[in-house]
């Protein structure tokens, strides 16, 4: 059997046995052997993948299925990865099983809790090895309609409200997305040829470019949304704000990596020439997006709102280094997807547990708590350094890669833009060491919270896989780059092959 | 040639001690943390005076030049067809210079901290920290390629940052710690563009290539392209404000002060002899691209040096915290060398100065980490570090006492310390440069020579101070590292430096110009007389002085308001008017639009819900109604 199908077997099996389960013991023993499962499989896919190119197999795409289970439309569950989404799944295998162990104590409809979780992760693992544009589509739907239950059941403050944005902008999102895949189905087979939504199918083809140039903005926009574009991010404070912490860790660990690589994917490989045309008007919006996430987490309060404003900063990195179309900062926006999507888990994982122990997230009621937490308070400090960009950490090769590759164009406009976009890396210096020195330093605020506790196993299991796999990439990031930059040579060929001129 | 793959463990033996220490230090008693950190330290330390050993002596041909080699090299990270990040060790007479360099002082500062750091809770972790900022000061002197250099960098950042803030429950240590890596953060941005335009205007990251006379770098020298200044210049000169923010020079210097909060010892290791120095090693890396290929970014270099130098010298005449005054003289000695380096020429007699840089940089971190572990020792004793609770403490330590006297006398440039020999040096490469700069090292000197014996006064002598506890001399552990140190600081200069460490690797003559000396020696010995009768006994001549000069004064006093102006810039400018209106308008005005497009959809569907109600008879009067108008229309319009 193809090991992509394990994929989706496995969550669904482990959802099986979830509603067979009578507790929360039980349901999150089963969510863990599940997910750990599942972990495993995403690095022997891995392992497999390199050992396929290490056998010179040069497909672009492989472990190819393909079964039709909509004949009249020609709609296939086609599935199939590269060395891009092979990272993707590894990224989302780790992020999903520390979502799991930091909810280790939802007391509250625990079956149901993990259930909806785990239907997300099965979305999510499905838009990664989909090449079916409607199956794709499909999984992100799947994907994004559990978030509205987890957070609008299990979510704190005001979470109705915050479920019902989070969910509205998406489905906008979904909207315009829906536009442009029937756009791209219905112009992308030349004529006497049946209509396709295989992606690797349409690549062969050129869409006309006058389609190209309508449909680009609605799909980019639409996976944009989901890759908090500015000025299409509101959702993402007040959804994270409100969702528990597995939901925020995977939301923003890997959710929102949809959008870049959905606008990676499918809006730039499919519609080059419109993407060369109109990259200028979103490296503006992304370069906005990256300094004014940063310039806003500065005056946050809540830890949240903090984490949330970096992570609009961080993804508008990866949409603009994605714009910049060309091998190396495209390997950086990959980088940068799994960087952040670890960093950000890891942030939300911590904030979740000092949330469990101090009940408040506003910085200025706290203080001092390294003294009292010292496991949490280093691992909230590693975070800090990595979200920062310090060698020896992800974020660090992520930003190098992009900010180089985004150098190799000479003209003007894209010098300023990385210049402004680079200019980040010292606001994010002030916002992340605000916070590590008020939260963690200076004395103890609250007399309260010398009673606190240190973390427990499951929560060192959760915050030190992140850390590993943070520093891993860090320190040796050659064989991740390596393994996107193969994959990602035939896509650049393909942008590259176009010339337009565009505005510059 | 000779095989240097070995050099590897210098700087990898500290990061094995680090993550020992950092992962399995609080289970172990404070003095063995102690002991893993310096044995660890001491190895790193005996190799490289047997790499400097075997590459100065051992291996070198006679008359023939130093070559620069290649001990390690792997591929790291890929990143465009010609740009990959390296990871190695490069042993050329710099970096074998400064090898011996961090590795003596450091293994002084461990010694010293295991008395220093008694009885301290977070013992182990400090060691850990320590044996981390070793590791990356001897990465990035080691760095083959600027990248890696840039890696190191950062990571040295941090160490200070984590250094600085070892107090964490100090709210002045946590400012002081962010203060330090924001500001040089904000430099290395600079350093990052540079970066980012040298390598894609020369094709490499590689020292060797770029440095190559021959190379790419220095071809591409030709050309204005911006201001009427070469690319490469552009390039060069933003690289510098990455290393004028790690050597604190003008305007970045405002952090170095306040990075006095960390424990003193680090002071010493970090603050003066090795990291601070990071930005002269990084022009003195690049040195052939700067005088070869863009001459106007080292002019740049020699007046943000000179500059620096008295600026900071003025400032530290009138502190009363005596590591600030250190901190303040580091900083004009380090505009010394910045200085030296931008008066400098390329290759034999013409690289004086380079070679002068490199000398001063060598005997400063002797006696400038002596002045700090003996300041430590004072505070140590007396448990302040205000001047104006000290004083008459000879008696008390004496071997404390005759250190400092040495370092004091040394960095007055008093022959034959070693100060002297470098400190000449430099004034001779200004003169044959730039009358202006020369003069101003000249006032410099002078400057120095006072307020080093005002402190030495003050601490030592001047005014009976009644103690709570009758101060007592640090333990052996502490004042042994002090002894070697003092050795050291006497005996540096002796070192054949233009036979070493020249611009171009080939030695040259260079001797004493008694012409440039003797006046230098005649005006450190006025400072130190000035200060003496100023301070040597309590009286009122300083406050007359100071009255005299109020407005002088008063502005040094409070550094040129330079801290304000900082301050005025981040908390007023870019928090209240940059950053408070973005996140208010995130809130009010684009997710109010989203709000408000939500709200209308909602309001129409209650204005429109009406016509949905069910009720048989309102349909029904809707329908007749219609009908009727309509009727209406057709009879009376058509």
């Amino acid at each position: 059997m193809n090991i992509l199908n394990l994929f989706i077997i496995v969550p669904v099996l482990t959802v099986c046995g979830i509603m067979l389960t009578k507790d929360l013991k039980q349901s999150r023993l089963v969510s863990a052997i599940g997910m750990g499962v599942q972990l495993i499989l995403a690095f022997v896919l891995v392992y497999l993948y390199l050992a396929e190119r290490g056998a010179g197999n040069t497909a672009t795409m492989l472990f190819m299925y393909d079964a039709v289970w909509f004949p009249s439309l020609n709609i296939h569950y086609a599935l199939g990865v590269d060395g891009i989404s092979v990272a993707m799944i590894a990224l989302t295998g780790i992020v999903v099983f520390a979502g799991i162990f930091a909810s280790w104590k939802m007391e509250f409809l625990p079956r149901e809790f993990f259930i909806s979780l785990i239907i997300l992760a099965t979305g999510v693992y499905g838009f990664f090895i989909s090449i079916d544009l409607f199956t794709m589509f499909l999984f992100y739907e799947l994907a994004v309609i559990p978030m509205y239950i987890l957070i609008g059941i299990w979510g704190t403050g005001p979470k109705e409200y915050s479920a019902m944005k989070l969910t509205l902008m998406l489905m906008a999102g979904s909207a315009l997305l829906l536009v442009g895949i029937l756009g791209i189905y219905f112009f992308s087979a030349p004529a006497g040829s049946p209509l396709t939504f295989n992606i690797m199918e349409i690549s062969k083809v050129h869409i006309p470019i006058e389609m190209q140039r309508f449909l680009f903005p609605f799909t980019f926009v639409g996976f944009g949304i989901l890759g908090a574009l500015f000025p299409f991010h509101t959702w993402s404070p007040d959804g994270h704000a409100s969702a528990p912490t597995a939901v925020s860790m995977l939301h923003a660990g890997v959710l929102m990596k949809l959008g870049g690589y959905g606008a990676f994917r499918v809006a730039i490989f499919l519609m080059p020439q419109a993407a060369q045309e109109q990259a200028w008007i979103f490296l503006i919006l992304t370069s906005i997006s990256v300094v004014y996430g940063a310039f806003s987490a500065i005056v946050q309060t809540d830890l949240k709102y903090i984490n949330a404003y970096s992570s609009v900063s961080h993804c508008g990195l990866v949409l603009f280094a994605i714009l910049m179309m060309n091998q190396t900062a495209m390997n950086g926006a990959i980088i940068q997807m799994i960087s952040h999507g670890l960093m950000t888990a890891l942030f939300f994982a911590l904030i979740g547990m000092i949330y469990g122990r101090t009940h408040t997230r506003l910085i200025n009621e706290m203080g001092g708590l390294m003294k009292v937490i010292p496991f949490l308070g280093v691992v909230y400090v590693i975070a800090g350094l990595a979200s920062l960009g310090l060698p020896g950490f992800s974020g660090f090769v992520a930003e190098m890669t992009i900010f180089v590759g985004a150098f190799q164009h000479v003209d003007v406009f894209h010098r300023v833009v990385t210049i402004v976009a680079a200019s980040s890396i010292v606001i994010t210096a002030v916002y992340i060491l605000r916070v590590v020195g008020i939260l963690l330093f200076g004395p103890i605020k609250n007399p309260h919270f010398l009673e606190l506790t240190d973390a427990k196993w499951y929560e060192r299991i959760s915050t030190i896989s992140l850390v590993l796999a943070i520093t891993a990439i860090g320190t040796a990031p050659w064989w991740l780059s390596n393994m996107i930059n193969y994959s990602l040579a035939p896509i650049v060929e393909r942008i590259s092959a176009v010339q337009v001129t565009g505005l510059f | 040639m000779a095989d240097y793959t070995y050099t590897l463990l210098i700087p990898l033996i500290p990061l094995f001690v680090f993550l020992l220490l950092g992962l399995t230090g609080h289970k172990m008693k404070p003095l063995v943390a102690g002991l893993i950190g310096s044995t660890g330290l001491g190895i790193s330390a005996i190799l490289s005076y047997a790499t400097a050993f075997k590459y100065f002596i051992g291996s070198h041909v006679a008359g023939a030049g130093y070559a620069s080699i290649k001990g390690f090299e792997v591929s790291w990270l890929h990143l465009t067809d010609k740009l990959t990040i390296h990871l190695g060790v490069l042993i050329d007479p710099i970096s074998v210079m400064m090898l011996v360099v961090i590795t003596t002082v450091s293994l002084m500062v461990h010694i010293y901290s295991i008395g220093y750091m008694k009885g301290d809770p977070g013992f182990y972790r400090f060691f850990s920290f320590l044996s981390l900022f070793s590791f990356s000061m001897l990465g990035l002197v080691l760095a083959t390629n600027i990248f890696q250099m840039y890696i190191f960098w950062e990571l040295v950042g941090v160490s200070s940052f984590l250094l600085i803030g070892y107090y964490y429950e100090k709210p002045s240590a946590v400012a002081a710690s962010k203060k330090a890596f924001i500001v040089t953060r904000f430099a290395d941005l600079g350093f990052l563009i540079g970066i980012l335009m040298l390598s894609f205007n020369t094709g490499t990251f590689d020292f060797q290539t770029l440095t190559d006379p021959h190379g790419p770098a220095i071809a591409s020298a030709g050309g204005a392209a911006f201001m009427g200044l070469s690319v490469l210049t552009w390039s060069l000169i933003f690289i510098f404000i990455g290393g004028a923010g790690k050597s604190a020079m003008f305007p970045f210097h405002i952090w170095l002060p306040d990075a006095m909060e960390g424990p003193t010892p680090v002071s010493a290791l970090i603050h003066a002899a090795t990291m601070v120095v990071a930005g002269v090693y990084l022009v003195a890396r690049l040195f052939p691209v700067y005088a070869l290929g863009a001459p106007d970014a080292l002019m740049v270099v020699a007046w943000v040096g000179g500059f620096s130098s008295i600026f900071a010298a003025v400032i530290a005449c009138t502190q009363t915290d005596i590591k600030r005054v250190l901190a303040f003289s580091t900083m004009s000695q380090i505009g010394y060398m910045m200085l030296s380096l931008g008066v400098s020429g390329y290759g034999g007699e013409e690289g004086l100065g380079f070679m002068a840089s490199n000398f001063h940089l060598f005997t400063h971190a002797m006696f400038k980490a002596l002045l700090f572990l003996g300041a430590g020792a004072v505070i140590h004793a007396v448990h302040t570090n205000e001047i104006g609770g000290m004083g008459n403490l000879r008696k008390h330590l004496p071997i404390t006492h005759i250190t400092f006297l040495i370092a004091c006398v040394t960095i007055a440039g008093i022959p034959p310390f070693s100060a002297f020999f470098s400190k000449d040096e430099i004034l001779v490469a200004a003169f044959h440069s730039n009358k202006l700069l020369f003069a101003i090292e000249y006032i410099v000197a002078g400057l120095t020579a006072f307020y080093m014996f005002r402190l030495y006064y003050g601490i030592f002598w001047g005014k009976n101070t009644q103690y709570h506890h009758t101060p007592h001399e640090s333990p052996l552990v502490m004042t042994i590292p002090l002894m070697i140190l003092a050795f050291g600081s006497v005996f540096a200069g002796f070192i054949p430096f233009h036979a070493l460490v020249t611009s171009d690797g080939l030695p040259f003559e260079s001797k004493i110009d008694w012409l440039i000396a003797i006046p230098s020696v005649l005006i450190g010995v006025l400072g130190i007389v000035v200060a003496t009768v100023m301070y040597k006994k309590e009286n009122p001549l300083p406050d007359k002085v100071a009255g005299t000069f109020k407005h002088l004064y008063k502005w040094a006093y409070h550094k040129f308001y330079w801290d304000e102006i900082y301050l005025f810039v981040t908390r007023k400018i870019i928090y209240r008017y940059i950053s408070e209106p973005i996140a208010w308008f995130d809130r009010h005005v684009i997710d109010a639009t989203m709000n408000g497009i939500a709200g209308i959809t909602q309001y129409s569907a209650y204005a429109i819900k009406g016509l949905q109600s069910g009720k048989l008879q309102q349909y029904g009067f809707v329908f007749v109604s219609g009908t009727i108008i309509l009727v209406l229309i057709f009879v009376y319009l058509v």
